[in-house]
């Protein structure tokens, strides 16, 4: 390191940042340990590229009609972006249905941009090798929600269905282990292993803290994880079957858990282990 | 040309603070493909940040560091409206040089 | 604000959320409808995964809280259908058993059919005192054999337990090993094993 010219640079790489934290190690959990270490590279979360990314394509031409989804109406009106991830899902006159941000993201897509749906539908997830528009676009929304209070509606008679929809979808116990979400996410102050399970059902706090967290980068796997991704990884570990992108099945549940967060300040694109 | 950093400074009481995100892959080359094929080794190897001319730091990362590093660092001066400077070099001689105005 | 007026806003509350029994039984119908039609094969986890069966069913719909005659009802088919070992062992090699419990692995979408699946003990239950990354969803079981001495009854409630674990509480978190095919009979002995040898870090 060259310091000539300076007499006292600090040098702190994120990666070698547990030796501060470790001073207060005696008195601290693992996950007070974790939320000083999310607070110390807060500003370094790579979840930020992908908002970078997702903003372009929504300003960007495409599809066979050439258009941009500055268009799109994500339920405070045509190319509001700001504050609208904080009261999805939410129902829509124009669909007749209740959508989430990807279902909604998908009609924008086709009806807008002249996307065919299956071809979306096909690469719902980023991966190592290849980044999804979807989940990028998704990535840019809900960083436009940052801050703002979640207040998710169930005024409309089909926003209540979906909801309780949502509830039953919770605690639906099926497959070769009996497992539904409830199994693992009903009980406060639980682990699997060594790994905290926010209790989904009746922890306000839980809910609150663990929907408006997500989507989020997971330094684990160097990529931006969407809500569906995280829906889905725990169908799989559920043993069950994959849910269908965007389908009733997770807009119900994401309107169950969405609703359950309300109140609380969006807080993502997190980051997380 | 690499992809964009994402890069912040500020400065308070005479000192700069920097924040610099790197996008990059940050293959150590000894990670293996499912079938087996060895992921050829590509990282940052230097990173300098200059302020009016002035190298205030030089870094050689390695495989160690992490996909998409982030660099926190501070240096004595520095006024509100003036820029940072920030490049790095990769082990395949891809570069990437980007600018951020000070914010007091 | 004095008691009645706080009453009567509980009331107005629970009436302004509650759903009525009609109303339960098509959501109830309802959802089961779209689970059936949103779900679809991935790997080794096919679409029929979601068909319920009456147990499965009846803890869903009440939420784990069954009433009691039906728990009881669930309870007894549960038992009725453990098959035990026919040469009347229940202990195998503790050895074996500490591998298994270590294992999270097996039939998820992203196992291939070759892949053996594991215990998933570890996953929810403390069992050896060395191993420290251990959940807690269930019970601590450290000293099972210790405490419980390794009996033929014992043994036998050990090996019931694992083959089946709702043939003792219907709505139990633990998945049913021996029943729904995830573990062979000669893998459940190694498990009741590790719980009771006296040898097993269990009781160490």
């Amino acid at each position: 390191m060259n310091t000539s010219n300076v007499n006292k640079a600090i040098l702190m790489l994120a990666l070698a940042a547990s030796c501060t934290v470790q001073a207060a190690e005696n008195e601290t959990t693992d996950s007070d340990r974790i939320a000083a270490y999310r607070e110390m590279i807060s500003d370094g979360n790579p979840a930020e590229f992908d908002e970078m990314r997702g903003e372009e394509l929504w300003k960007t031409a495409a599809g066979p009609n050439q258009a941009t989804l500055e268009k799109c109406d994500l339920g405070k009106g045509p190319g509001v972006v700001k504050g609208a991830y904080a009261e999805l899902p939410r129902y829509f006159k124009d669909t007749g249905k209740v959508q989430d941000l990807e279902s909604r993201l998908l009609t924008c897509m086709t009806t807008l941009q002249g996307l065919k749906e299956e071809d979306i539908s096909a690469k719902p997830f980023a991966s190592e090798k290849k980044a999804s528009d979807i989940s990028s676009l998704t990535t840019y929304v809900v960083g436009q929600s940052k801050g703002i209070k979640m207040a998710v509606s169930v005024k409309h008679p089909k926003e209540k269905e979906a909801y309780e929809i949502g509830k039953r979808i919770f605690n639906y116990r099926a497959g070769p282990y009996d497992f539904a979400c409830s199994t693992c996410h009903a009980t406060s102050g639980v682990r699997i292993r060594m790994q905290d399970l926010p209790n989904l059902s009746s922890n306000k706090k839980d809910a609150q803290s663990a929907y408006t967290s997500w989507p989020a980068y997971r330094v684990s796997q160097g990529l931006t994880r969407s809500f569906q991704w995280r829906l889905n990884d725990c169908f799989r570990q559920q043993r069950f079957p994959e849910p269908k992108f965007a389908s009733e099945a997770t807009v119900a549940l994401t309107m169950f858990l969405a609703v359950s967060a309300n109140g609380a300040k969006y807080d993502g694109p997190g980051l997380k282990r | 040309m690499g992809k964009p950093m994402k890069i912040r400074a500020a400065v308070k009481d005479g000192v700069t603070e920097v924040k610099i995100l790197m996008q990059h892959e940050m293959e150590t080359g000894l990670r293996k493909e499912a079938d087996g094929t060895l992921v050829p080794a590509w990282f940052i190897t230097e990173v300098k940040a200059q302020y009016q001319g002035r190298t205030v730091l030089e870094a050689q990362f390695g495989q160690s560091i992490s996909k998409n590093p982030y660099l926190l660092f501070h240096f004595k001066g520095g006024a509100a409206g003036e820029k940072v400077t920030v490049s790095w070099v990769d082990n395949k001689g891809d570069t990437r040089t980007d600018e951020v105005a000070i914010a007091a | 604000m004095n008691a009645k007026q706080i009453i009567g806003m509980v009331v107005a509350a629970s009436f302004a959320a509650a759903i009525l029994p009609a109303q339960a039984a098509s959501l109830d119908a309802k959802t089961t409808d779209i689970i059936k039609r949103d779900f679809r094969d991935k790997g080794i986890a096919k679409a029929s995964r979601v068909n319920q069966d009456e147990l499965q069913a009846a803890c869903s719909k009440y939420v784990d809280k069954v009433p009691t005659k039906l728990k009881h009802k669930l309870e007894a088919e549960q038992e009725k259908a453990v098959k035990w070992p026919a040469d009347g062992k229940y202990m195998g090699d503790w050895k074996a058993g500490e591998k298994l419990a270590q294992s999270g692995r097996g039939m998820t979408w992203s196992d291939k059919p070759e892949d053996a699946a594991g215990g998933n003990c570890y996953n929810c239950h403390q069992l050896s005192s060395t191993e420290i990354a251990y959940g807690t969803i269930g019970p601590s079981l450290l000293n099972f054999g210790k405490i419980r001495g390794n009996t033929e009854e014992v043994q036998r409630y050990a090996y019931g337990r694992i083959y089946n674990a709702k043939a003792y509480n219907a709505c139990a978190n633990m998945p049913r090993f021996g029943h729904m095919g995830i573990l062979s009979e000669a893998q459940i002995k190694d498990l009741v094993a590790l719980l009771l040898d006296p040898e097993s870090p269990v009781n160490k």
